[in-house]
């Protein structure tokens, strides 16, 4: 009976997404992520969508597994089903979700079967702006820019220097390619297809996916065995 | 609902930005300590029970875990009308099993939430309903006349105005008896303000100031003891200011 259930556990992640960024500008939240779904080292999916909204005030986005995500869009499917049903003028705002999902992670963690995702949850509620991150382990917090994965590393060291209260879209925008160049030079999970969403008070959108220029002319490139020619 | 109608008075009223809460104190004797009517559910909600308190215990048990349950998972306050219907679910399970019998108390339950102040009574039926103001128990009709006459004016109401629309009502149920702070019981929640019942001090001073209003429209017969000085003898119903000097209910 042991080894039946030893199998039903998340022991390794299988189909992966990389990072995901995300930050708070004037009207609300913007994310970005790639479309990528990794089969290990191989890019194997291209259009795998890890932004999805949530109810009418949130925005979430997933790296890690990829079914695990969809496990988790299904809890949280029926959450908010439920919580439409009271149909009570209440609704669950982002701080909520994120208090949920919390729970749920950490639940999993405690029970040797965790979802193996890093979530990213913003949203907008009552002109207050949301923005927070849970990950695999239960791990939680709030910020005014997040990130998962490599993109910690990568990306907010350039939104510590770069961000500020008072963003417009555009140059949030702008600042999340700028990260999403970053890591698409240096990760090597990454793809050129990239999503963004925002959520503001009065809605959420998913953009159509789109690719970021890349510049390859470098010098060094031309003559790669510059340094070290020859057979030996 | 007849244990409901054979308990102590409790009354509620709201406003938009606060409800209050008050009953009558009824103890079995001079010498025992009075029952506890009005119990804290969660910071944001709070319920007076008139009936079979042993059940009002019960029940208040179960809001408070449900309360707590919620801000656990959430992070943030149960909104009320989703804690009235799990209430009065679990009310009407009780009247259609046969090896049950009914929650022998009726509930009025106060609390705010991000849609505004509520007020609510569960009956042990199951029923629910919102409320403006309402009282129940015994000689409750007393009370609900009064508020019947004056609700209108409840939902622009300043805090101080309905604490003492509260007591009013609560000497209504009293039919001659003296108002006196030993013998009621008063909670208030609000918008930035936990629920709390106020102590005997501050609503004794609550008292004190609109009986020398009534003490003066009639001829006064011997002066109040402990009566504020002077200062609530022009107060009447609308003047909040007066009351708000002498009433400094911070807790």
């Amino acid at each position: 009976m042991a080894t039946v259930a030893e199998s039903e556990r998340t022991l390794y992640p299988y189909v992966t997404g990389s990072s995901v960024v995300a930050l708070k500008y004037k009207d609300g939240i913007l994310m970005a992520a790639d479309m990528g779904g990794s089969y290990g080292s191989t890019l194997r999916y291209k259009s795998i969508e890890r932004l999805k909204p949530v109810g009418k005030h949130t925005l979430l986005g997933a790296s890690g597994e990829i079914s695990d995500f969809q496990e988790i869009l299904r809890y949280l499917d029926e959450l908010i089903l439920y919580d439409n049903m009271w149909d009570d003028g209440n609704s669950l705002g982002p701080k909520e979700v994120h208090s949920y999902l919390t729970r749920v992670m950490y639940n999993r963690r405690n029970k040797f079967n965790p979802l193996w995702n890093s979530l990213v949850l913003g949203g907008v509620k009552n002109g207050q702006k949301y923005l927070g991150m849970v990950n695999m382990i239960g791990i939680n917090f709030e910020d005014n820019h997040v990130a998962t994965g490599l993109g910690n590393h990568l990306a907010r060291p350039i939104l510590r220097d770069e961000w500020n209260e008072n963003l417009t879209f555009e140059e949030g925008v702008k600042l999340l390619e700028k990260c999403m160049r970053v890591l698409l030079y240096r990760d090597r999970s990454a793809v050129n297809k990239i999503q963004i969403s925002k959520i503001t008070e009065e809605d959420c959108t998913v953009f159509p996916p789109f690719s970021l220029k890349t510049y390859w002319d470098f010098s060094a490139f031309k003559n790669p065995t510059a340094g070290a020619p020859g057979s030996w | 609902m007849e244990a409901v109608k054979q308990g102590s008075a409790a009354i509620g009223l709201r406003s938009k930005t606060h409800v209050v809460l008050a009953c009558v104190n009824k103890s079995n004797s001079e010498l025992s300590s009075h029952q506890k009517k009005i119990s804290k559910v969660d910071d944001h909600i709070g319920v007076a029970i008139a009936g079979l308190t042993a059940d009002g215990r019960v029940l208040s048990r179960y809001m408070r875990s449900e309360c707590i349950n919620y801000s656990y998972c959430f992070e943030s306050v149960l909104p009320v009308g989703r804690l009235i219907v799990q209430l009065t679910d679990k009310a009407q399970v009780c009247t259609q099993r046969s090896w049950k019998r009914p929650y022998g108390v009726g509930l009025l339950v106060a609390g705010l939430d991000e849609s505004g102040a509520h007020l609510y009574y569960n009956c042990p039926s199951g029923n629910y309903f919102e409320y403006q103001a309402f009282a129940i128990g015994s000689r409750s009709q007393a009370a609900r006349t009064y508020l019947e006459r004056r609700f209108v004016s409840f939902t622009g109401s300043s805090r101080e105005d309905l604490i003492k629309d509260a007591l009013i009502a609560t000497r209504e149920t009293l039919q001659g008896e003296k108002l006196r702070s030993s013998v009621c019981t008063v909670a208030v929640v609000g918008v930035g303000e936990p629920f709390h019942i106020l102590d005997q001090e501050t609503i004794q001073k609550l008292i004190d100031d609109f009986e020398i209003v009534r003490e003066e429209k009639s001829p006064p017969a011997e002066p109040q003891p402990g009566a504020a000085p002077g200062q609530g003898s022009s107060a009447d119903q609308g003047a909040g200011a007066d009351q708000g000097g002498v009433a400094s209910m911070d807790i």
